[in-house]
């Protein structure tokens, strides 16, 4: 770094870096609603995620049976061996010594069915149990991103993609992780445990006893362990959702990084935050490595306990050696599948707290509602008269935005609506467009309230298109088709025809199968914007929202643009923020709002003859021209 | 398949390299642990040491104090178990204590290098490659290649030396039987050696599937106001399933590979276990061997069982980690092109003269067959606003893009009082240049961290200038004022607000060169004539580049420059293009020509009389 470059002060390094985020206008930005922190929350949340879980698994239930049928199989069977060596040592060597092979051959022949079984049962299982994981994590990514989508504008203002980035991949990963690390070795040592102690009771009663000495501190240790890890991996879901959003963002400014040499002070954020993850993550793994060892020395001293208790018990003769030797065996496997238990059961710690994160989101209801009996909107022509009927709302309670707002559009006339920035034109267009629904009043679509239409009957009748225009990875061609997923390549190419795109898309290497890579990066902004119009074009609504949509287009493309969707939409209703008078000059009316409130109403040749705000602007407009 | 793949993905492993070099190329992430990672193999094989020897004892019990009646040496050995015992516990909690910090420490390092390393990758990378695919690179590769330095290896090592220590032990105690088991390890071998091979084709598989999801739900998190302003979620929803349902696939034949493998590593020690008992028997039964010796070897056998069992996922782990390392070098392995040359200097802001010149440039996108820009010559003097004027696509805000060299030009050259932009520091350049681009992009973070992106010395002073000729003082009204979150959480912004900070951005610190793609393209009338006039003046201090679409603004420039297909095609004060050049005049002329007016939409390019010129569309050539 060269001396002309700021370098931070060392000091006030830390606060400076908790400063950079700003404050949130929306105090609950950073989670779901059903992730409070309170302890009802918490435990409700845990409710609901075990709920999902059961309901995850619910279609598997024959599967699962069968996997379970198998797992005992295996387990029976690999639970055979130490008992065929005890029985191997105490009831064939005898014989054998006389010369009587037949119990050794019988028992080689039940080692070997054993063996057998305990593959083909294992194999099984494993297949088997990958299905069914894989099945679950299928549908809770769909349900999860389905739900994401059906969530409101508003909600995903608030939560930012990249959490929602961060649910469907982190999240995800974290449960995926438990799926494949092995839900089935957790059931199988399970099993074997419970298997083992029901062999151990019956081997020798009192030896069991010594064992079930242990039991209590198990079962104290992995209480103090579920709790601890529940609330240690739900802070690294948070933390390591922050290090995704902070990543996602800076990918995508890049530019605007580069540019302003933003490279030093992300990188100290990135660390900053890649620490926190990291501190949360060892605080983790570290409850992990007390909790394991534990479980290892409760086992290690129960098998101390056993040898000189049953050792001295042999020596009173009132237990066999081959028992002895069995009673450790199993006792081995006793412990050591809880060893693995204990790192299962962290794995599952991990998964359930994504899972709860998970369930948080899928808890969200959408602020805008699908209707439970939509209305459907007459067809045909001549329809698109818009209604706001006491129209008030804001994005936040103490500032509203619009405040009891009456305006009619009849069918067909096209609107142009002005005003500073913050009047409320584009809130406007958010209402119609149904992104958000209005805190009081209702906005209605020929006299049918837009909360009781169907969502896809809405879309097919109104559009909005704003300066945003994203275009999704796919071809130029699927882009446009985006308007109506039905047209066919030639209905696409006349849309793009109509808007003038048609010549610059042609020009492109594929022409219309032209990839736009990652978020149209190749195209110019004009050109997006272009091809956003031949998919509204497309799409043929009968209702059109241009919300600045027109403000990256040179002046003869923007014109053709107007022209083209004036005649298509010369019998549909149309409103036009924009911020240029030739395209306000060409509406049937204009509407001049200031602070939500309709300040001017009328042709714009009307207004323009008064002395009213929007006379003033068109002088301004004219005397700009040179 | 519903995305697209990136030209970059699924690189073969280089001819002649090993699936793991580039996992080993990481190893430098470990060496600020070698001394943990010395202790942690101390703590785990002596941990394991002591898990051998309790059998051991156990065959000393039986054959000793209980053959021989002696409770005294029943409780010494008994003690000696209890003590081994609580070692082997003690060394396991050293050991995962100490393997959880480095192995956490470890993942933090390499993520926040390959974060530095994406942050010096040109802009036509980051267009290139998409952003799901580089998020499951620093999310779910990192965490594979944690999982696998951490526990991974360690496991392989540690039960590599206990099958090895094992079967020495077996052999010393019945060289035949031990011999007999040391024969098990071939079959383990051929089938570790054929599992590894198919997994690995099938973990890379994966990886890359999971990138494609990522890059899916990161797009439809980005659009999705176009989504719901179309009601496409029906559409995306099945595109994402269409993805999640290859990633599934996947998963069922890479768990269905693992399912015969791991069943196959169970049934090895078992069979081995079988014919041990028998022949171990068998030598009971000739008194070759004691009965005590046969429990302890079969008890000790007993322990080969989890070491190899769990080779199966060892491998699987270590394969993922391998793609995923070769997933993570494909990003560090990519040069950054445009860096500073060795000799590169430092412009000060006061020596700078603002005489900004290309000198026959040339631009071609990487990749792409045609050139953007052909032999752009101009000349930017000193204090000049010079204004770019051109149809839409015409290359205006690339050829911005090359003067904070984003991008790099491909023939001829940008020079700044006469240097040539390559062979100034970039970082001293980006100094120099203040840019909005058409788009403003701004981050969730308060406005002050927006503003001041990377200058966070800048004064308040400075910040309270910028938002004044921004016309963005609406800034210290929000509810925290410069303290408030914007961008994408907390707060809507209009889009004239954001180009209304993009501005204040650009020009704060009042930087000898702006470069400002449509700067007033999204402000209504009246805050346009306000910044304006506020622009006015810092437009006389610097020597500037505007790409201008409305006749309104134009009135900033000194001259204009008509950009028409990648050429310079005239340049002169907006009067006399206007007077003497046809297609600018039909570009910026206030009222529209006749012949547009009349034309019938639905038609190419009506704006040209000459539609059949390619690039007619935009332009009058009468």
């Amino acid at each position: 770094m060269n001396s002309a470059e700021p370098v931070d002060p060392p000091g006030g390094e830390e606060p400076e870096l908790n400063r950079w985020r700003g404050t949130a206008t929306d105090p609950e930005a950073d989670r779901s609603r059903a992730e409070e922190t309170t302890p009802e929350a918490v435990a409700r949340l845990r409710r609901h995620s075990r709920a999902l879980l059961a309901d995850l698994l619910r279609p598997h239930r024959g599967r699962l049976a069968a996997a379970v049928g198998l797992l005992l199989a295996q387990n029976a069977a690999a639970m055979a061996g130490p008992y065929l060596v005890m029985v191997g040592i105490d009831r064939a060597i005898p014989p054998l010594r006389a010369g009587n092979t037949t119990p050794l051959v019988a028992v080689a022949g039940a080692f070997a069915v054993a063996a057998v079984t305990e593959y083909a049962a294992r194999r099984g299982f494993l297949a088997l149990s990958a299905r069914i994981g894989q099945a679950v994590l299928l549908d809770l990514r769909q349900r999860v991103f389905g739900h994401f989508l059906r969530l409101s504008v508003g909600f995903h203002e608030r939560y930012t993609s990249g959490r929602m980035v961060s649910r469907l991949t982190s999240d995800l990963d974290s449960i995926a992780e438990l799926v494949d690390g092995g839900i089935d070795s957790l059931v199988l040592a399970a099993l074997s445990i419970l298997t083992v102690a029901g062999i151990l009771l019956w081997l020798d009663l009192p030896l069991a006893a010594v064992t079930l000495f242990a039991f209590p501190f198990l079962f104290w240790l992995s209480r103090w362990f579920a709790r601890a890890s529940a609330g240690a991996y739900r802070r690294t879901r948070e933390a390591v959702a922050l290090v995704i959003v902070h990543f996602v963002e800076s990918m995508r400014g890049i530019r605007a990084v580069q540019t302003f040499r933003r490279e030093p002070r992300n990188q100290r954020i990135f660390v900053a935050l890649g620490d926190d993850y990291r501190q949360t993550s060892l605080h983790a793994f570290r409850l992990i490595a007390t909790y394991s060892p534990a479980i290892k020395l409760i086992g290690n001293v129960t098998v101390a306990l056993v040898l000189c208790y049953g050792g001295w018990r042999v020596l009173g003769g009132r237990t066999e050696v081959g028992v002895l030797a069995a009673f450790l065996l199993y006792l081995r496997r006793f412990f050591e599948p809880m060893q693995e238990l204990s790192q299962f059961y962290n794995s599952l710690q991990s998964a359930t707290a994504a899972l709860e994160k998970l369930a948080g989101v899928l808890d969200e209801r959408p602020a805008v509602a699908e209707p439970a009996r939509p209305v459907p909107l007459p067809t045909g022509s001549g329809h698109g008269e818009l209604t706001f009927r006491g129209v008030s709302f804001g994005y936040r309670a103490d500032t509203p935005i619009l405040a009891g707002l009456d305006l009619t559009v009849p069918a067909g006339q096209t609107v142009a609506l002005i005003g500073p920035t913050g009047a409320g034109k584009s809130t406007i267009a958010k209402l119609v467009a149904r992104f958000h629904d209005p805190d009081a009043g209702s906005v209605l679509l020929d006299g049918i309230n837009l909360r009781e239409v169907a969502d896809a009957d809405l879309r097919r009748a109104v559009v909005l298109v704003t300066q945003e225009n994203h275009l999704f990875s796919g071809t130029v061609a699927e882009n446009i088709r985006f308007g109506r997923p039905d047209a066919d390549d030639a209905e696409v190419r006349a849309a793009a025809q109509a808007i003038g795109a048609h010549d610059f898309i042609a020009a492109l290497p594929d022409g219309y199968a032209t990839q736009v890579h990652r978020r149209g990066g190749r195209l110019s902004a004009g050109q997006r914007q272009l091809v956003a119009f031949a998919r509204a074009f497309l799409a043929d609504p009968t209702v059109l929202i241009l919300d600045e949509a027109t403000s990256s287009l040179d002046v003869p493309t923007e014109r053709l643009v107007q022209r083209a969707l004036g005649t298509i939409l010369r019998d549909r209703t149309a409103l036009v923020i924009a911020h240029r008078l030739s395209t306000v000059e060409t509406a049937d009316r204009v509407l001049v709002l200031d602070g939500g409130q309709l300040v001017e109403d009328g042709p714009p040749a009307v207004l323009a003859a008064t002395d009213g705000r929007y006379a003033a602007l068109h002088r301004q407009w004219r005397d700009s021209l040179v | 398949m519903p995305v697209e793949s990136d030209g970059d993905r699924a690189a073969p492993v280089a001819a002649g390299r090993h699936p793991v070099h580039n996992l080993w190329r990481l190893r430098r992430y470990l060496r600020p642990y070698a001394a943990e990672f010395a202790w942690l193999l101390v703590a785990g094989l002596a941990g394991t040491a002591a898990g051998i020897a309790v059998p051991l004892v156990v065959q000393r019990v039986v054959d000793g104090p209980v053959a021989r009646h002696e409770p005294a040496g029943l409780l010494q050995l008994g003690g000696l178990a209890l003590v081994l015992g609580v070692v082997e516990a003690a060394l396991i909690f050293i050991r995962r204590w100490v393997q959880s910090s480095s192995a956490v420490g470890m993942e933090a390092a390499l993520r926040a290098d390959v974060y530095a390393h994406l942050q010096r990758l040109p802009a036509s990378f980051h267009d290139r490659w998409q952003s799901g695919q580089l998020l499951s690179r620093i999310t779910s590769d990192l965490s594979v290649i944690r999982r696998f330095l951490s526990f991974g290896v360690f496991f392989l090592v540690l039960n590599l030396t206990t099958y090895v220590v094992v079967v020495l032990l077996l052999i010393h105690l019945h060289a035949a039987l031990g011999l007999l088991v040391a024969a098990s390890a071939v079959p383990l071998l051929l089938i570790t050696r054929r599992f590894g091979r198919h997994y690995h084709t099938a973990s890379r598989r994966m990886q890359d599937q999971q990138g494609d999801v990522a890059t899916l739900v990161e797009e439809t998190a980005q659009g999705l106001r176009t989504m719901k302003a179309y009601g496409r979620g029906p559409e995306l929803a099945a595109r994402f399933a269409a993805g999640a349902r290859t990633l599934h696939d996947t998963g069922v034949g890479k768990g269905r590979l693992l399912a015969n493998t791991a069943a196959l590593l169970d049934l090895v020690p078992n069979v081995t276990l079988g014919v041990v008992l028998v022949a171990g028997a068998a030598a009971a039964a000739q008194g070759v061997l004691t009965i005590g010796e046969l429990v302890a070897f079969a008890s000790l056998q007993l322990m080969l069982i989890w070491p190899v069992q769990s080779l199966g996922w060892i491998i699987a782990n270590g394969q993922e980690a391998a793609t995923a390392a070769d997933r993570i070098q494909e990003v560090l392995d990519t040069p950054p092109q445009i860096v500073d040359a060795p000799d590169a200097r430092v412009l000060a802001r006061d020596a700078v003269h603002g005489r900004l010149r290309f000198e026959r440039v040339d631009f071609r996108y990487p990749g792409a067959s045609a050139a953007v820009l052909h032999g752009i010559d101009l000349t930017v003097e000193p204090g000049e606003t010079l204004a770019l004027v051109g149809a839409t696509g015409c290359g205006k805000s690339t050829l911005l893009s090359l003067v904070p060299r984003l991008h790099e030009v491909t023939g001829g050259r940008i020079t700044l009082d006469g240097h040539d932009l390559r062979e100034l520091r970039l970082a001293s350049l980006r100094r120099l240049v203040g840019v909005a681009f058409e788009e403003p992009t701004l981050f969730s973070m308060s406005v002050r961290e927006n503003l001041t992106l990377g200058r966070p010395d800048a004064d308040d002073d400075e910040v309270r200038a910028a938002l004044a000729l921004a016309q963005a003082d609406f800034a210290y009204d929000l509810p925290w004022g410069l303290a408030t979150r914007v961008g994408e959480q907390g707060l809507s912004l209009s889009g004239g607000q954001r180009q209304r900070l993009a501005l204040a951005r650009a020009v704060l610190g009042r930087p000898a060169l702006l470069v400002l793609d449509d700067p007033l393209s999204a402000l209504d009338v009246h805050t346009e004539a306000l910044v304006e006039a506020a622009l006015r003046q810092v437009l006389r201090a610097s020597t500037a580049l505007l790409v201008v679409h409305r006749p309104s603004t134009i009135a900033l420039a000194d001259r204009v420059a008509l950009l028409d297909d990648g050429r310079i095609a005239a340049v002169g004060r907006h009067s006399e293009l206007l007077a003497s050049v046809p297609a600018y005049r039909a570009l910026l002329a206030a009222e529209p020509p006749a012949g547009v007016t009349d034309a019938t939409p639905g038609r190419t390019g009506p704006a040209a009389p000459d539609a059949s010129t390619p690039d007619g569309w935009g332009l009058v050539r009468s």
